[in-house]
């Protein structure tokens, strides 16, 4: 039980996948303009990521590793995301029309997000076993939804200041979202002191 | 031989196969009905993308009906039997369209003007304003080459005796004659404003009476006339308020040059 407390804030806060991996950025900064979007967003994430590891863990360890297959974890893995990204695009589809039009064209791309394809591949690496796995992904998935929601807000903020001309927008905001990032330094050791 | 090259393409064989079933299926129960809703409408619609509905076109006004529920009476050339149909379709209250009409503001016929040169090149209104604003005396006045009858595509514009006449009750409203006009003669009116000043001509009453014995001269003998102050002579030219017009056509006789028209 330790273990997996340790497993889960270290995901969202220590090694959090956009603020200290940098993975996933591409959505970090697309859908962090509204609070409403960034949380459907997020929520999004979480289920690709959690039904991916629940997924690809067996394929990988059951299909590939006996075969000497490990080469293709990347093919297989994608495979893997892209359906769960077209069930989730088509599921939001029907039934939330509104976050499907927000959301835009960061939905299909959760295929691409690094964040996910990330916590598949770091999970072999680390050697976690499934339920470790699982419980990786939803800490990822969480982490990602806090810095979302965090960078929202920030953003919002940002629009009312007043900045230099050349500075608005796009470079304003990634200059924000690398303090923001620095302040997630400050979680280093801190986890493994928490469950002492 | 097995192992190393038949078997990774089996299991990504299946997988593919497994995944792409599974999202066959699952198109299949939450399929979005909004297509099939967007497709009748789009049937019933004309299909002559006139944007008149503020929209790029039938289909992204079919969409748009479909998804952000805008209203179904912005579509002119359907008129009352697409708002009716589309109603009918979404399940929602009928709106009444506002029917509209084009109107040609110029009424100087080959027999009330003169040419002021002889023209030979390509027979449009366009490339013969280029010359000296066109062939007519009157530099306001429909050139008659017909660019307006081209673009329409309800046969509704036909060049009668040297100027372009719109059959009412074949026009559709969908505004694309209006932007082929050189001279911006072609507004769209309301199918009920039928009193409206048929000349553009803004010189002053002599010199429209040199260049076109139909042109309004400004007299405002039709603005004493109405009773219901709806006209009144802008730039030395007769305009009906259609807002306050109340059809009467008691100023159609009073015109001492007959260019009002109902």
């Amino acid at each position: 039980m330790k273990e997996m407390m340790i497993i889960l804030v270290s995901a969202i806060f220590v090694d959090n996948f956009v603020l200290s991996k940098f993975l996933g950025i591409c959505p970090f900064l697309g859908v962090s303009k509204k609070i409403d979007s960034a949380v459907g967003m997020s929520l999004a994430v979480i289920f690709v990521m959690l039904m991916a590891t629940v997924v690809t863990y067996p394929i990988y360890t059951i299909l590939l590793v006996p075969f000497g297959l490990e080469y293709l974890k990347i093919v297989a893995f994608i495979l893997i995301i892209a359906l769960f990204v077209q069930l989730v695009e088509i599921v939001l589809q029907r039934f939330v029309p509104p976050l499907y039009q927000s959301l835009g064209i960061y939905l299909p791309l959760i295929t691409t997000n690094c964040a996910v394809l990330g916590v598949t591949l770091l999970n072999i690496d680390k050697e976690y076993d499934f339920l470790q796995s699982v419980v990786n992904a939803l800490g990822g998935g969480l982490g990602f939804m806090l810095a979302l929601i965090l960078f929202s807000g920030v953003r919002q903020r940002l629009q009312d200041a007043e900045i230099p001309q050349f500075f608005k927008g796009m470079p304003a905001t990634l200059i924000a979202a690398s303090i923001v990032s620095v302040s997630f330094v400050g979680f280093n050791g801190v986890v493994e002191g928490l469950f002492q | 031989m097995f192992e190393v090259y038949i078997l990774p393409i089996l299991i990504f064989l299946i997988l593919g196969l497994v995944s792409g079933l599974l999202l066959a299926i699952a198109s299949t129960v939450f399929s979005v009905n909004t297509g099939k809703k967007a497709q009748q409408v789009r049937e019933v619609l004309p299909g002559i993308n006139c944007s008149v509905c503020g929209f790029s076109g039938c289909d992204e006004y079919a969409k748009q009906i479909v998804q952000n529920s805008v209203v179904t009476n912005k579509c002119i050339p359907g008129g009352d039997k697409a708002s009716r149909e589309i109603s009918s379709i979404m399940g929602i209250e009928f709106e009444d369209v506002i029917e509209k009409v084009a109107f040609v503001y110029c009424n100087g016929t080959k027999s009330v003007t003169k040419e002021k040169y002889d023209y030979k090149g390509t027979p449009s209104c366009s490339a013969c304003n280029e010359f000296y604003s066109g062939k007519g005396s009157c530099d306001f006045g429909c050139i008659g080459y017909g660019d307006c009858a081209q673009a329409c595509g309800y046969d509704a514009i036909q060049i009668i005796n040297g100027i372009a006449v719109i059959d009412r009750e074949k026009c559709a409203g969908c505004a694309k004659c209006v932007t082929q006009c050189p001279k911006h003669l072609i507004k769209m009116i309301e199918y009920t404003d039928n009193v409206q000043v048929a000349c553009s001509n803004h010189n002053k009453g002599k010199e429209t009476r040199i260049c076109c014995t139909n042109g309004c001269i400004a007299c405002e003998k039709c603005v004493k006339a109405c009773n219901f102050d709806a006209i009144h002579v802008k730039r030395n030219l007769a305009e009906i308020d259609d807002s306050k017009c109340t059809k009467c056509e008691g100023c159609i006789g009073i015109c001492p040059v007959g260019c009002i028209l109902s």
